[in-house]
Protein backbone atom coordinates (compact mmCIF):
# COMPACT_ATOMS: atom_id res chain seq x y z
CA UNK A 1 0.00 0.00 0.00
CA UNK A 2 1.16 3.33 -1.11
CA UNK A 3 0.46 5.19 2.05
CA UNK A 4 1.81 8.88 1.52
CA UNK A 5 -0.23 8.67 -1.41
CA UNK A 6 -3.63 8.51 0.18
CA UNK A 7 -6.39 11.79 1.11
CA UNK A 8 -6.81 11.82 4.61
CA UNK A 9 -10.26 10.43 4.25
CA UNK A 10 -8.86 7.57 2.82
CA UNK A 11 -5.97 6.83 5.90
CA UNK A 12 -9.01 7.16 8.23
CA UNK A 13 -11.09 4.44 6.63
CA UNK A 14 -8.22 2.49 6.88
CA UNK A 15 -7.19 3.62 10.33
CA UNK A 16 -11.39 2.61 11.01
CA UNK A 17 -10.96 -0.72 9.48
CA UNK A 18 -7.70 -1.26 11.30
CA UNK A 19 -6.08 -2.46 7.82
CA UNK A 20 -3.38 0.07 8.91
CA UNK A 21 -2.48 2.14 12.53
CA UNK A 22 -0.43 5.10 13.67
CA UNK A 23 2.75 4.26 13.71
CA UNK A 24 2.87 3.02 10.06
CA UNK A 25 1.43 5.93 8.39
CA UNK A 26 3.65 8.36 10.31
CA UNK A 27 6.69 5.94 9.41
CA UNK A 28 5.65 6.26 5.83
CA UNK A 29 5.85 10.06 6.27
CA UNK A 30 8.99 10.08 7.88
CA UNK A 31 10.48 8.13 5.59
CA UNK A 32 9.28 9.87 2.58
CA UNK A 33 10.25 13.69 4.56
CA UNK A 34 14.14 11.48 4.63
CA UNK A 35 14.37 10.64 0.96
CA UNK A 36 12.40 13.75 -0.79
CA UNK A 37 12.99 17.02 1.90
CA UNK A 38 16.15 17.70 0.35
CA UNK A 39 14.42 18.38 -3.03
CA UNK A 40 11.77 19.94 -1.70
CA UNK A 41 12.80 21.90 1.23
CA UNK A 42 9.16 22.64 3.10
CA UNK A 43 10.34 22.07 5.94
CA UNK A 44 11.88 25.23 8.66
CA UNK A 45 11.83 22.39 11.60
CA UNK A 46 10.86 18.63 11.16
CA UNK A 47 9.50 16.76 14.44
CA UNK A 48 9.91 13.76 13.16
CA UNK A 49 11.09 11.54 16.65
CA UNK A 50 8.41 13.05 18.42
CA UNK A 51 6.02 12.34 15.85
CA UNK A 52 6.79 8.26 16.09
CA UNK A 53 6.72 8.84 19.71
CA UNK A 54 3.32 10.12 19.63
CA UNK A 55 1.80 7.50 17.01
CA UNK A 56 2.99 4.49 19.15
CA UNK A 57 1.06 6.14 22.50
CA UNK A 58 -1.54 6.66 20.16
CA UNK A 59 -1.76 3.51 18.81
CA UNK A 60 -0.98 1.90 22.60
CA UNK A 61 -4.37 3.59 23.68
CA UNK A 62 -6.50 2.03 20.79
CA UNK A 63 -5.05 -1.50 21.74
CA UNK A 64 -6.22 -0.83 25.29
CA UNK A 65 -9.45 -0.06 24.13
CA UNK A 66 -9.38 3.80 24.90
CA UNK A 67 -12.08 5.85 22.29
CA UNK A 68 -10.05 8.53 20.62
CA UNK A 69 -10.87 11.01 17.75
CA UNK A 70 -10.83 9.46 14.48
CA UNK A 71 -8.35 11.30 13.30
CA UNK A 72 -6.45 10.30 16.13
CA UNK A 73 -2.83 8.96 14.43
CA UNK A 74 -3.50 11.35 11.82
CA UNK A 75 0.04 13.52 10.49
CA UNK A 76 0.10 17.41 9.85
CA UNK A 77 2.54 20.04 8.82
CA UNK A 78 1.42 23.62 10.32
CA UNK A 79 3.09 26.72 8.90
CA UNK A 80 5.53 28.21 10.63
CA UNK A 81 3.72 31.38 11.78
CA UNK A 82 1.38 29.86 14.44
CA UNK A 83 2.45 29.04 17.44
CA UNK A 84 3.57 25.50 19.00
CA UNK A 85 4.66 25.32 22.88
CA UNK A 86 7.92 23.73 23.24
CA UNK A 87 8.98 23.79 19.25
CA UNK A 88 10.22 26.88 17.61
CA UNK A 89 8.24 29.12 15.78
CA UNK A 90 10.08 31.18 13.64
CA UNK A 91 8.06 32.41 10.48
CA UNK A 92 10.92 32.01 8.56
CA UNK A 93 12.94 35.09 10.29
CA UNK A 94 16.27 35.50 11.65
CA UNK A 95 14.08 37.66 14.07
CA UNK A 96 12.56 34.27 15.32
CA UNK A 97 15.00 32.17 14.69
CA UNK A 98 15.13 30.66 18.18
CA UNK A 99 11.71 31.54 19.78
CA UNK A 100 9.65 29.07 21.39
CA UNK A 101 6.43 29.98 22.13
CA UNK A 102 5.18 29.80 26.17
CA UNK A 103 1.87 28.63 24.60
CA UNK A 104 -0.19 26.86 21.31
CA UNK A 105 -2.32 29.06 19.25
CA UNK A 106 -5.62 28.00 19.20
CA UNK A 107 -5.81 26.19 16.13
CA UNK A 108 -2.96 23.94 17.21
CA UNK A 109 -4.66 22.89 20.35
CA UNK A 110 -7.67 22.15 18.30
CA UNK A 111 -5.22 19.97 16.21
CA UNK A 112 -3.96 18.27 19.63
CA UNK A 113 -7.40 17.87 20.70
CA UNK A 114 -8.11 15.46 18.01
CA UNK A 115 -4.55 13.97 18.57
CA UNK A 116 -3.87 14.56 15.61
CA UNK A 117 0.35 14.66 14.71
CA UNK A 118 2.80 17.47 14.13
CA UNK A 119 5.49 16.47 11.84
CA UNK A 120 6.47 19.72 11.85
CA UNK A 121 6.93 23.48 10.79
CA UNK A 122 6.83 24.57 7.20
CA UNK A 123 8.30 26.78 5.14
CA UNK A 124 6.90 30.34 3.93
CA UNK A 125 8.05 34.27 2.95
CA UNK A 126 9.48 35.74 6.26
CA UNK A 127 6.43 37.05 8.31
CA UNK A 128 4.17 35.59 5.10
CA UNK A 129 5.30 38.39 3.15
CA UNK A 130 5.85 37.12 0.05
CA UNK A 131 4.44 35.48 -3.01
CA UNK A 132 6.82 32.95 -3.65
CA UNK A 133 8.32 31.59 -0.33
CA UNK A 134 12.34 33.20 -1.99
CA UNK A 135 11.52 35.59 0.87
CA UNK A 136 12.36 33.04 3.89
CA UNK A 137 15.47 33.73 6.20
CA UNK A 138 16.83 30.04 5.77
CA UNK A 139 15.47 28.10 2.56
CA UNK A 140 13.85 28.59 -0.66
CA UNK A 141 10.85 25.98 -1.40
CA UNK A 142 10.68 24.38 -4.38
CA UNK A 143 7.59 23.51 -6.34
CA UNK A 144 7.21 19.73 -6.78
CA UNK A 145 6.36 20.07 -9.59
CA UNK A 146 9.40 21.12 -11.21
CA UNK A 147 12.10 21.91 -9.08
CA UNK A 148 13.35 25.03 -10.41
CA UNK A 149 9.76 26.75 -10.14
CA UNK A 150 8.38 28.54 -6.83
CA UNK A 151 5.64 26.73 -4.60
CA UNK A 152 4.32 30.40 -4.63
CA UNK A 153 3.27 31.73 -1.15
CA UNK A 154 3.64 32.69 1.22
CA UNK A 155 2.13 29.53 2.57
CA UNK A 156 4.89 28.02 -0.14
CA UNK A 157 5.92 25.12 2.36
CA UNK A 158 2.46 23.81 2.99
CA UNK A 159 1.77 23.35 -0.09
CA UNK A 160 4.65 21.79 -1.55
CA UNK A 161 4.54 19.51 1.16
CA UNK A 162 1.35 18.48 0.50
CA UNK A 163 1.83 18.25 -3.17
CA UNK A 164 4.85 16.07 -2.53
CA UNK A 165 3.28 13.74 -0.45
CA UNK A 166 5.57 15.02 2.77
CA UNK A 167 2.58 15.44 5.19
CA UNK A 168 -1.26 14.40 4.09
CA UNK A 169 -2.30 17.66 4.89
CA UNK A 170 -1.45 21.03 6.21
CA UNK A 171 -1.96 24.54 7.99
CA UNK A 172 -1.40 27.66 6.11
CA UNK A 173 -2.27 31.55 6.67
CA UNK A 174 -4.04 33.74 3.93
CA UNK A 175 -3.59 37.63 4.16
CA UNK A 176 -3.53 38.18 0.28
CA UNK A 177 -3.60 35.07 -0.95
CA UNK A 178 -1.30 32.74 0.97
CA UNK A 179 -3.16 29.83 0.90
CA UNK A 180 -4.59 29.68 -2.25
CA UNK A 181 -1.70 30.86 -5.17
CA UNK A 182 0.70 27.98 -3.78
CA UNK A 183 -2.69 25.76 -3.67
CA UNK A 184 -2.74 26.82 -7.41
CA UNK A 185 0.98 26.76 -8.19
CA UNK A 186 1.33 22.83 -6.66
CA UNK A 187 -1.60 21.50 -7.30
CA UNK A 188 -3.55 21.19 -4.09
CA UNK A 189 -6.83 22.63 -2.47
CA UNK A 190 -6.53 25.39 -0.57
CA UNK A 191 -9.50 27.23 1.42
CA UNK A 192 -9.10 30.30 3.39
CA UNK A 193 -12.27 30.94 5.41
CA UNK A 194 -13.93 33.75 6.22
CA UNK A 195 -12.73 36.22 7.99
CA UNK A 196 -13.39 35.60 11.69
CA UNK A 197 -14.38 31.75 11.43
CA UNK A 198 -11.25 30.50 12.59
CA UNK A 199 -9.34 31.91 15.85
CA UNK A 200 -5.89 33.74 15.10
CA UNK A 201 -4.71 33.89 18.37
CA UNK A 202 -1.70 32.65 18.84
CA UNK A 203 -1.04 33.07 14.92
CA UNK A 204 1.72 35.83 14.71
CA UNK A 205 0.14 38.92 13.13
CA UNK A 206 0.90 40.14 10.07
CA UNK A 207 -1.92 42.43 8.69
CA UNK A 208 -4.55 41.37 11.53
CA UNK A 209 -7.80 42.64 9.53
CA UNK A 210 -6.88 40.68 7.10
CA UNK A 211 -5.29 37.22 8.08
CA UNK A 212 -6.86 34.14 8.17
CA UNK A 213 -5.67 30.58 8.90
CA UNK A 214 -6.72 27.92 6.65
CA UNK A 215 -5.96 23.85 5.20
CA UNK A 216 -4.05 22.87 2.41
CA UNK A 217 -4.97 19.42 1.32
CA UNK A 218 -4.87 17.20 -1.51
CA UNK A 219 -8.86 17.19 -2.21
CA UNK A 220 -11.91 18.83 -0.90
CA UNK A 221 -13.11 16.38 1.30
CA UNK A 222 -10.21 16.89 3.18
CA UNK A 223 -10.78 20.37 3.30
CA UNK A 224 -13.95 20.19 4.50
CA UNK A 225 -12.73 18.25 7.44
CA UNK A 226 -9.95 19.85 8.60
CA UNK A 227 -12.20 23.11 8.67
CA UNK A 228 -14.85 21.05 11.08
CA UNK A 229 -11.69 21.15 12.99
CA UNK A 230 -9.93 24.48 13.29
CA UNK A 231 -13.23 26.35 13.14
CA UNK A 232 -15.39 27.67 15.79
CA UNK A 233 -15.02 30.45 18.12
CA UNK A 234 -12.25 31.41 20.20
CA UNK A 235 -12.90 34.23 23.40
CA UNK A 236 -9.03 35.22 23.15
CA UNK A 237 -9.55 36.58 19.37
CA UNK A 238 -11.89 39.69 19.54
CA UNK A 239 -12.80 39.30 15.99
CA UNK A 240 -13.68 35.12 16.23
CA UNK A 241 -17.06 34.72 15.21
CA UNK A 242 -19.60 33.45 17.56
CA UNK A 243 -21.64 30.86 15.38
CA UNK A 244 -23.07 27.33 16.05
CA UNK A 245 -21.01 24.46 14.52
CA UNK A 246 -21.62 23.43 11.18
CA UNK A 247 -20.26 20.10 9.24
CA UNK A 248 -18.98 21.14 6.13
CA UNK A 249 -18.42 17.40 5.39
CA UNK A 250 -22.10 17.51 4.99
CA UNK A 251 -22.45 20.05 2.30
CA UNK A 252 -20.63 17.95 0.10
CA UNK A 253 -23.47 16.72 -2.46
CA UNK A 254 -21.92 16.26 -5.76
CA UNK A 255 -24.70 18.42 -7.43
CA UNK A 256 -24.36 21.85 -8.79
CA UNK A 257 -27.45 21.96 -10.91
CA UNK A 258 -29.68 25.36 -10.50
CA UNK A 259 -25.99 26.95 -8.68
CA UNK A 260 -25.87 30.81 -10.49
CA UNK A 261 -22.15 31.14 -10.69
CA UNK A 262 -21.22 34.66 -11.61
CA UNK A 263 -18.28 35.10 -13.61
CA UNK A 264 -16.22 38.36 -13.35
CA UNK A 265 -15.06 39.28 -17.05
CA UNK A 266 -12.44 41.49 -15.75
CA UNK A 267 -10.64 38.85 -14.12
CA UNK A 268 -10.11 36.80 -16.96
CA UNK A 269 -8.77 40.32 -19.16
CA UNK A 270 -5.14 41.60 -19.89
CA UNK A 271 -2.33 40.18 -18.15
CA UNK A 272 -4.53 36.54 -17.48
CA UNK A 273 -1.92 33.72 -19.17
CA UNK A 274 -3.49 32.62 -22.29
CA UNK A 275 -3.23 28.53 -21.56
CA UNK A 276 -5.16 29.58 -18.02
CA UNK A 277 -7.35 31.73 -19.40
CA UNK A 278 -7.92 28.23 -21.72
CA UNK A 279 -8.57 25.97 -18.59
CA UNK A 280 -10.61 28.24 -16.63
CA UNK A 281 -13.22 28.16 -19.55
CA UNK A 282 -13.06 24.53 -20.26
CA UNK A 283 -14.01 24.48 -16.42
CA UNK A 284 -16.49 26.91 -16.75
CA UNK A 285 -17.95 24.35 -19.56
CA UNK A 286 -17.96 21.69 -16.83
CA UNK A 287 -19.86 23.33 -14.61
CA UNK A 288 -22.60 24.56 -17.54
CA UNK A 289 -22.91 20.52 -18.44
CA UNK A 290 -23.02 19.68 -14.87
CA UNK A 291 -26.27 21.58 -14.72
CA UNK A 292 -25.05 25.37 -13.24
CA UNK A 293 -26.28 28.51 -14.27
CA UNK A 294 -23.39 30.17 -15.25
CA UNK A 295 -23.36 34.39 -16.15
CA UNK A 296 -20.89 36.55 -16.87
CA UNK A 297 -21.10 40.09 -15.47
CA UNK A 298 -18.44 42.92 -14.62
CA UNK A 299 -16.91 43.60 -11.31
CA UNK A 300 -14.74 46.24 -11.74
CA UNK A 301 -12.06 45.84 -8.60
CA UNK A 302 -9.20 44.14 -9.03
CA UNK A 303 -6.68 46.93 -9.25
CA UNK A 304 -7.91 49.31 -6.67
CA UNK A 305 -8.51 45.88 -4.41
CA UNK A 306 -4.55 44.99 -5.20
CA UNK A 307 -3.59 48.77 -4.14
CA UNK A 308 -5.62 49.04 -1.51
CA UNK A 309 -3.96 45.61 -0.02
CA UNK A 310 -1.05 46.91 0.05
CA UNK A 311 -1.73 49.93 1.30
CA UNK A 312 -3.62 48.57 4.23
CA UNK A 313 -1.48 45.34 4.57
CA UNK A 314 1.85 47.13 5.08
CA UNK A 315 0.25 49.47 7.33
CA UNK A 316 -1.17 46.96 9.63
CA UNK A 317 2.28 45.09 9.26
CA UNK A 318 4.14 48.24 10.20
CA UNK A 319 2.43 48.43 13.41
CA UNK A 320 2.29 44.97 14.30
CA UNK A 321 5.78 44.51 13.92
CA UNK A 322 6.67 47.32 16.04
CA UNK A 323 6.39 44.59 18.86
CA UNK A 324 9.90 43.03 18.09
CA UNK A 325 12.37 45.34 19.10
CA UNK A 326 15.12 42.61 20.89
CA UNK A 327 13.86 42.86 24.54
CA UNK A 328 11.26 39.95 25.08
CA UNK A 329 11.74 37.79 22.64
CA UNK A 330 13.60 37.43 18.92
CA UNK A 331 16.81 38.31 17.61
CA UNK A 332 19.21 41.06 19.57
CA UNK A 333 21.83 42.57 18.23
CA UNK A 334 25.36 42.52 19.81
CA UNK A 335 26.42 45.97 18.63
CA UNK A 336 24.42 48.57 21.51
CA UNK A 337 25.27 51.42 23.37
CA UNK A 338 21.70 52.30 24.66
CA UNK A 339 18.06 51.31 24.75
CA UNK A 340 17.37 53.14 21.41
CA UNK A 341 20.67 51.52 19.68
CA UNK A 342 19.33 48.15 20.99
CA UNK A 343 15.59 48.37 19.27
CA UNK A 344 17.15 49.63 15.69
CA UNK A 345 20.03 47.54 15.49
CA UNK A 346 18.04 44.24 16.47
CA UNK A 347 15.57 45.28 13.89
CA UNK A 348 17.57 46.05 11.06
CA UNK A 349 19.20 42.94 11.61
CA UNK A 350 16.45 40.73 12.27
CA UNK A 351 14.49 41.77 9.87
CA UNK A 352 14.46 40.69 5.97
CA UNK A 353 14.74 43.34 2.99
CA UNK A 354 10.81 42.56 1.99
CA UNK A 355 9.92 43.13 5.62
CA UNK A 356 11.88 46.25 6.14
CA UNK A 357 9.88 47.51 2.84
CA UNK A 358 6.33 47.13 3.84
CA UNK A 359 7.32 47.97 7.09
CA UNK A 360 8.56 51.62 5.42
CA UNK A 361 5.47 51.61 3.41
CA UNK A 362 3.21 51.29 5.82
CA UNK A 363 5.24 53.73 7.90
CA UNK A 364 4.94 56.61 5.18
CA UNK A 365 1.12 55.98 4.54
CA UNK A 366 0.53 56.12 8.25
CA UNK A 367 2.36 59.04 8.54
CA UNK A 368 1.45 62.70 9.30
CA UNK A 369 0.91 64.52 5.68
CA UNK A 370 0.03 61.15 3.74
CA UNK A 371 -2.73 59.53 5.66
CA UNK A 372 -5.72 60.64 4.36
CA UNK A 373 -4.02 60.51 0.63
CA UNK A 374 -3.21 56.74 1.41
CA UNK A 375 -4.15 55.17 4.62
CA UNK A 376 -8.27 56.68 4.63
CA UNK A 377 -8.36 56.83 0.92
CA UNK A 378 -8.04 52.98 1.12
CA UNK A 379 -10.24 52.09 3.95
CA UNK A 380 -12.86 53.69 1.97
CA UNK A 381 -11.92 51.70 -0.94
CA UNK A 382 -12.51 48.65 1.04
CA UNK A 383 -16.27 49.33 1.56
CA UNK A 384 -16.70 49.95 -1.97
CA UNK A 385 -15.11 46.58 -2.83
CA UNK A 386 -17.48 44.74 -0.07
CA UNK A 387 -20.14 46.68 -2.16
CA UNK A 388 -19.17 45.46 -5.02
CA UNK A 389 -19.55 42.20 -3.60
CA UNK A 390 -21.99 42.71 -1.69
CA UNK A 391 -24.43 43.22 -5.25
CA UNK A 392 -22.75 40.37 -6.68
CA UNK A 393 -24.14 38.14 -4.16
CA UNK A 394 -27.37 39.34 -5.09
CA UNK A 395 -27.30 37.38 -7.87
CA UNK A 396 -25.00 34.61 -7.79
CA UNK A 397 -24.20 31.90 -5.10
CA UNK A 398 -20.65 31.79 -6.29
CA UNK A 399 -18.04 33.33 -8.36
CA UNK A 400 -15.44 32.18 -10.02
CA UNK A 401 -11.78 33.75 -11.43
CA UNK A 402 -8.36 32.18 -11.52
CA UNK A 403 -6.31 31.85 -8.61
CA UNK A 404 -3.56 33.48 -10.22
CA UNK A 405 -2.67 35.28 -13.59
CA UNK A 406 0.22 32.81 -14.17
CA UNK A 407 1.06 29.09 -13.44
CA UNK A 408 4.58 28.95 -10.87
CA UNK A 409 7.21 31.20 -12.27
CA UNK A 410 10.94 29.73 -12.34
CA UNK A 411 12.77 30.91 -9.18
CA UNK A 412 14.95 34.04 -8.78
CA UNK A 413 12.49 35.40 -11.84
CA UNK A 414 10.44 37.98 -9.63
CA UNK A 415 12.39 38.32 -6.63
CA UNK A 416 13.82 41.50 -7.37
CA UNK A 417 11.24 43.11 -8.18
CA UNK A 418 8.42 43.80 -5.49
CA UNK A 419 5.69 45.48 -7.82
CA UNK A 420 5.72 42.69 -9.71
CA UNK A 421 5.64 39.66 -7.34
CA UNK A 422 2.78 41.48 -5.81
CA UNK A 423 1.10 41.40 -8.93
CA UNK A 424 0.91 37.55 -8.22
CA UNK A 425 -2.37 38.49 -5.91
CA UNK A 426 -4.03 40.51 -8.17
CA UNK A 427 -6.92 37.42 -7.97
CA UNK A 428 -6.77 36.86 -4.66
CA UNK A 429 -6.41 39.78 -2.70
CA UNK A 430 -9.76 41.23 -2.73
CA UNK A 431 -11.26 38.61 -1.08
CA UNK A 432 -9.28 39.77 2.00
CA UNK A 433 -10.42 43.17 1.68
CA UNK A 434 -14.10 42.22 1.90
CA UNK A 435 -13.31 39.34 4.29
CA UNK A 436 -14.89 37.01 2.48
CA UNK A 437 -13.97 32.99 1.47
CA UNK A 438 -12.38 31.32 -1.00
CA UNK A 439 -11.04 28.13 -2.39
CA UNK A 440 -8.54 27.33 -4.75
CA UNK A 441 -8.79 23.67 -6.94
CA UNK A 442 -6.68 22.43 -9.67
CA UNK A 443 -8.63 22.35 -13.28
CA UNK A 444 -5.69 21.20 -15.42
CA UNK A 445 -2.09 21.80 -16.29
CA UNK A 446 -0.84 24.17 -19.21
CA UNK A 447 1.43 22.74 -21.63
CA UNK A 448 4.48 22.02 -19.43
CA UNK A 449 2.24 19.83 -17.72
CA UNK A 450 2.09 22.84 -14.37
CA UNK A 451 -0.66 23.07 -12.54
CA UNK A 452 -3.36 25.64 -13.21
CA UNK A 453 -6.10 26.77 -10.22
CA UNK A 454 -9.85 27.81 -10.27
CA UNK A 455 -10.84 30.30 -7.57
CA UNK A 456 -14.26 29.36 -6.23
CA UNK A 457 -15.34 32.87 -3.90
CA UNK A 458 -18.18 32.55 -1.77
CA UNK A 459 -20.53 35.24 0.66
CA UNK A 460 -19.17 35.53 4.02
CA UNK A 461 -19.49 32.05 6.12
CA UNK A 462 -21.24 30.57 3.10
CA UNK A 463 -17.80 28.09 2.76
CA UNK A 464 -20.71 24.90 2.39
CA UNK A 465 -21.31 26.82 -1.36
CA UNK A 466 -17.50 26.43 -2.37
CA UNK A 467 -16.68 23.47 -1.29
CA UNK A 468 -20.08 21.39 -2.36
CA UNK A 469 -18.73 23.37 -6.22
CA UNK A 470 -15.98 22.08 -5.93
CA UNK A 471 -15.98 19.34 -4.79
CA UNK A 472 -18.87 18.99 -7.45
CA UNK A 473 -16.05 20.26 -10.26
CA UNK A 474 -13.36 17.89 -8.79
CA UNK A 475 -15.65 14.63 -8.67
CA UNK A 476 -16.25 15.44 -12.61
CA UNK A 477 -12.44 16.17 -13.46
CA UNK A 478 -10.66 13.85 -11.33
CA UNK A 479 -7.35 15.92 -11.36
CA UNK A 480 -5.97 13.88 -8.88
CA UNK A 481 -6.04 10.38 -11.23
CA UNK A 482 -4.94 12.48 -14.04
CA UNK A 483 -1.61 14.82 -13.22
CA UNK A 484 1.10 13.76 -10.10
CA UNK A 485 4.26 15.26 -9.82
CA UNK A 486 7.23 13.33 -11.11
CA UNK A 487 8.46 13.00 -7.79
CA UNK A 488 4.79 11.36 -6.53
CA UNK A 489 5.07 9.14 -9.36
CA UNK A 490 6.67 5.70 -7.78
CA UNK B 1 3.00 60.52 -9.03
CA UNK B 2 4.43 60.39 -5.66
CA UNK B 3 7.85 61.95 -4.83
CA UNK B 4 9.91 60.53 -1.88
CA UNK B 5 12.95 62.78 -1.09
CA UNK B 6 15.50 60.46 0.58
CA UNK B 7 15.03 62.77 3.43
CA UNK B 8 11.51 61.75 3.60
CA UNK B 9 13.04 58.23 3.72
CA UNK B 10 15.48 58.24 6.19
CA UNK B 11 12.87 60.38 8.48
CA UNK B 12 9.89 57.41 7.93
CA UNK B 13 13.07 54.89 8.81
CA UNK B 14 13.68 56.81 12.04
CA UNK B 15 9.93 56.73 12.91
CA UNK B 16 10.26 52.76 12.36
CA UNK B 17 13.23 51.88 14.08
CA UNK B 18 15.10 50.58 10.96
CA UNK B 19 18.46 51.58 9.84
CA UNK B 20 19.21 52.35 6.44
CA UNK B 21 22.98 51.55 5.15
CA UNK B 22 23.45 54.44 2.82
CA UNK B 23 24.53 51.61 -0.32
CA UNK B 24 20.88 50.55 0.51
CA UNK B 25 19.16 54.07 0.23
CA UNK B 26 19.06 54.02 -3.59
CA UNK B 27 17.05 50.09 -3.55
CA UNK B 28 14.17 51.10 -1.25
CA UNK B 29 13.63 54.87 -2.41
CA UNK B 30 12.96 53.57 -6.00
CA UNK B 31 10.87 50.63 -4.58
CA UNK B 32 9.00 52.87 -2.18
CA UNK B 33 8.42 55.24 -5.27
CA UNK B 34 7.27 52.39 -7.60
CA UNK B 35 5.19 50.58 -5.27
CA UNK B 36 3.46 54.27 -4.45
CA UNK B 37 2.40 55.41 -7.87
CA UNK B 38 1.18 51.82 -8.27
CA UNK B 39 -0.93 52.91 -5.13
CA UNK B 40 -1.94 55.99 -6.15
CA UNK B 41 -4.27 54.04 -8.41
CA UNK B 42 -7.18 54.02 -5.13
CA UNK B 43 -7.49 57.90 -5.60
CA UNK B 44 -9.18 57.34 -9.26
CA UNK B 45 -12.07 55.00 -6.95
CA UNK B 46 -15.00 56.71 -6.72
CA UNK B 47 -15.62 56.93 -2.95
CA UNK B 48 -17.96 59.95 -2.84
CA UNK B 49 -19.72 59.58 0.57
CA UNK B 50 -18.22 56.36 1.27
CA UNK B 51 -17.63 55.73 5.21
CA UNK B 52 -14.19 53.98 5.90
CA UNK B 53 -14.05 50.26 6.63
CA UNK B 54 -11.76 49.62 9.47
CA UNK B 55 -11.91 46.00 10.09
CA UNK B 56 -13.81 42.84 8.67
CA UNK B 57 -16.29 42.39 10.77
CA UNK B 58 -17.96 46.38 11.63
CA UNK B 59 -20.83 44.78 12.55
CA UNK B 60 -19.55 42.73 15.71
CA UNK B 61 -17.10 42.94 18.64
CA UNK B 62 -17.04 39.67 20.77
CA UNK B 63 -16.74 40.76 24.39
CA UNK B 64 -15.23 38.97 27.32
CA UNK B 65 -15.06 39.88 31.12
CA UNK B 66 -12.06 41.30 31.88
CA UNK B 67 -10.96 38.85 33.98
CA UNK B 68 -7.18 38.51 35.25
CA UNK B 69 -5.58 35.04 34.36
CA UNK B 70 -2.22 34.11 35.78
CA UNK B 71 0.31 33.11 32.96
CA UNK B 72 1.72 30.19 35.31
CA UNK B 73 4.93 28.95 33.51
CA UNK B 74 7.16 32.39 33.92
CA UNK B 75 9.98 30.14 32.84
CA UNK B 76 8.32 29.04 29.17
CA UNK B 77 8.17 33.37 28.97
CA UNK B 78 11.27 33.85 30.23
CA UNK B 79 13.19 30.96 28.65
CA UNK B 80 13.01 33.87 24.85
CA UNK B 81 14.64 36.12 27.06
CA UNK B 82 18.42 37.21 25.70
CA UNK B 83 19.57 38.63 29.10
CA UNK B 84 17.60 37.56 32.51
CA UNK B 85 18.45 38.13 36.18
CA UNK B 86 16.26 36.44 39.01
CA UNK B 87 12.82 36.33 37.38
CA UNK B 88 13.35 39.63 35.40
CA UNK B 89 14.42 40.70 31.62
CA UNK B 90 17.66 42.75 31.65
CA UNK B 91 17.70 45.97 29.37
CA UNK B 92 20.46 48.65 29.13
CA UNK B 93 20.14 51.37 31.52
CA UNK B 94 17.55 53.77 30.43
CA UNK B 95 18.77 56.89 32.26
CA UNK B 96 22.18 58.09 32.24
Amino acid sequence: MDITSLTVHELMEKLEKKEINSVEITKAYVDRINDKEKDVKAFVTTTCDDAMKRAKEIDNKKENGEKLSPYAGIPIGIKDNMCTKGVRTTCSSKMLENFISPYDATVVEKLNDEQIISLGKLNMDEFAMGASTEYSYFKKTANPWNLNTVPGGSSGGSAAAVAAELVPWALGSDTGGSIRQPASFCGVVGLKPTYGLVSRYGLVAFASSLDQIGPITKDVRDAAMLLNIIAGHDERDTTSYEAPKKDYVKALKNDVKGLKIGIPKEYFGEGINPEVKAKLEEAIETYKKLGAEVEEFSLDIATYALATYYIIACAEASSNLGRFDGIRYGYRTENFSNLKELYRNSRSEGFGPEVKRRIILGTYVLSSGYYDAYYKKAQQVRTLVKKEFDRAFEKYDVLLTPTSPTVAFEIGTRSNNPLEMYLADICTVSLNIAGLPGISIPCGVNSEGMPIGMQLIGNKFEEEKILNAAYTFEQEYKFRDKYKPDLCKK
Amino acid sequence: MADVSREELLHIAKLANLNLKEEELDGYLSNLQDILNFANVVNNADTEGLGETIGENDKFNVFRKDEVKVFEDNEALLMNAKEKERNMFKIPKVIS
